[in-house]
Parts: structure tokens; C-alpha cells; sequence
């Protein structure tokens, strides 16, 4: 089972959904956020499955994981200062309270 | 001492032991981190997916990336979200409704990506190796700076963005006038 690539797959298949799940069932922003961390390690766990399992691709796959997890660093600091910024004015963290631009 | 490849009485390899134990662990803890009541034990089932998909990329021979995913992931980003849970938390409104009131939507959205993840995965014949393969650490490097050394530029200039960034966007205003201190 762990050595065929599909088992690697269809794990972050499934961690892909319950991502998606949690990003778009739950009602609070930073869950929201991790939401997405939870995708994007979906992601790079297909990078490396596919990395470890298909040869021309070995090196190049661990150094656009490298790359992956460097960026998706980047996006966790800008969106919760982004929230934290609607916080201080909104004072919920709440999206679904988010709503003076529907008037 | 060293053990064998498999298990001595039952034949099973150790390396399925250990794939089904974090797969599960990861599974699992990914669930709870989606939804549980208490953000705080979200955040901290979100470091328990972290560390065990950390597992999952040492057992598939990349030591390096496992090493950066404990650092990067449960050292900075989990820190970060722990904090901007506390910095959000409001103590005088309990929330009642964790989920959104189309929450089934999204379940049924979820189930959908899964099941055709799945079956497109199972279906289609990969390119591939029946043998996992070792990454070394020195490749790795020289792959870096070498061919990869303009996106390597380019992240470190994105990172040095993205902080000056949120310190410009988490900020408190000081007030309509400049060294105003309220």
C-alpha cells in the first residue's frame, strides 16, 4: 500500500475535500484560513507522491515543494493580518457578518 | 538493532503500518481541525495534520521537505494562526452556529471533489515506479541554485513583501495626526 502511488493520491484527494469543506461550511475567517493550509497541503503531497514515484521528476518535485511552502507561508501572513485588520473594525470574526457592502 | 522489513509473525511490511497510521492520523485530525466547536482545538488538530503529513513526506523518502514542513508549517504558520485565534476571540458572544446555514452544500460539494478525485486517480494508468524513491538532500541543493535559483529570488522578495505587508495592513492606526498617541 505504500508503495503505489493511487494510496498517495487519493489521500490528498481527500484532503483536498475536507478542505474545501471546511472553507466553505465554516463561518469564521481564520478557520476559513485553514482551510486553505489544509488544501494547499493536499497539493504538495501530490507534488512529492508524484516526485517519489516517477523518476525524471525526483529532484524538481522537492524543490517546487520547497518553493510551495515558502509561498503559502507568505499567504498565511498577509491573510491574517487581513483579518485581524477587519477585526479591529468589525470587531467579529465572523464572514457572514461582513455585509455593509450588500447595502 | 536493527528490524526486519516486515513484520516477523504476520508479513505485513512496516512501511503500510506506518502509511495507515499517519493517513489516518491525518485524515482524522484534518476533520476534527474542520469541524470542531472550539476554534482553539481546530488550530491545534490543524498542528496534529501538520506533524503527521510531515510523516507521510519522510516515509516517502524527501527528509528535507519533512524537515521544512515541521519548521515552516507547525513552527510559523500554526504559531500564527494560534495567535490570530487569540487576537480574534471575542469572549462575550459564544457562537452558536459553527457552520454556515448551507453547510450540506458544501458537504455534498466535498463528497463530490472526493469520489471524482478517486475515481479519476484509480482509473488512469500513472507513469509510474512501483518503488518509492530517495531524494538527497545534496540534489535538492544543487537543483535550488541552480536551475531554480530565479524562483528562489523571487520567493525571497515575495516573503520580504508579504511581511512588510502585514505589518503595514495589521497595524494600528495612530490617530488622524502623525505621533498622536491616543
Amino acid at each position: 500500500m505504500s508503495n503505489s502511488l493511487d494510496s498517495y493520491l487519493v489521500l490528498s484527494g481527500l484532503l483536498f475535500a475536507i478542505g474545501t469543506f471546511g472553507f466553505l461550511a465554516r463561518r469564521n475567517a481564520i478557520s476559513m484560513l485553514m482551510s486553505i493550509e489544509l488544501m494547499i497541503n493536499a497539493v504538495n503531497l501530490t507534488i512529492l507522491a508524484f516526485g517519489a514515484f516517477v523518476a525524471p521528476l525526483r529532484v524538481h518535485a522537492a524543490v517546487i515543494a520547497l518553493l510551495v511552502i515558502a509561498v503559502a507561508a507568505a499567504e498565511a501572513t498577509v491573510g491574517l493580518a487581513i483579518v485581524i485588520a477587519i477585526f479591529r473594525n468589525k470587531k467579529t470574526p465572523l464572514v457572514d457578518e461582513y455585509d455593509s457592502m450588500r447595502d | 538493532m536493527p528490524i526486519g522489513d516486515s513484520i516477523p509473525l504476520v508479513g505485513i511490511r512496516w512501511d503500510d503500518v506506518l502509511f495507515v497510521v499517519l493517513a489516518a492520523t491525518l485524515l482524522g485530525s484534518a476533520l476534527l481541525a474542520v469541524t470542531l466547536r472550539d476554534i482553539i482545538h481546530c488550530g491545534l488538530a490543524l498542528i496534529v495534520s501538520f506533524a503527521s503529513l510531515a510523516g507521510i513526506y519522510a516515509l516517502l523518502g524527501n527528509p528535507l521537505v519533512a524537515a521544512t514542513q515541521v519548521l515552516v508549517y507547525i513552527g510559523a504558520i500554526s504559531v500564527l494562526i494560534l495567535f490570530a485565534i487569540m487576537v480574534t476571540q471575542t469572549k462575550n458572544a459564544p457562537v452558536r452556529l459553527v457552520f454556515q446555514t448551507q453547510a450540506w452544500i458544501a458537504a455534498v460539494a466535498a463528497a463530490v471533489i472526493a469520489i471524482v478525485i478517486s475515481i479519476t486517480v484509480l482509473a488512469t494508468t500513472w507513469p509510474a515506479g512501483g518503488q518509492r524513491l530517495w531524494t538527497s538532500t545534496t540534489e535538492v541543493a544543487h537543483m535550488l541554485f541552480s536551475d531554480y535559483v530565479l524562483p528562489f529570488e523571487v520567493v525571497s522578495v515575495l516573503l520580504t513583501a508579504a511581511v512588510v505587508g502585514a505589518v503595514y495592513l495589521a497595524r494600528r492606526d495612530s490617530g488622524p495626526r502623525e505621533g498622536d498617541r491616543s
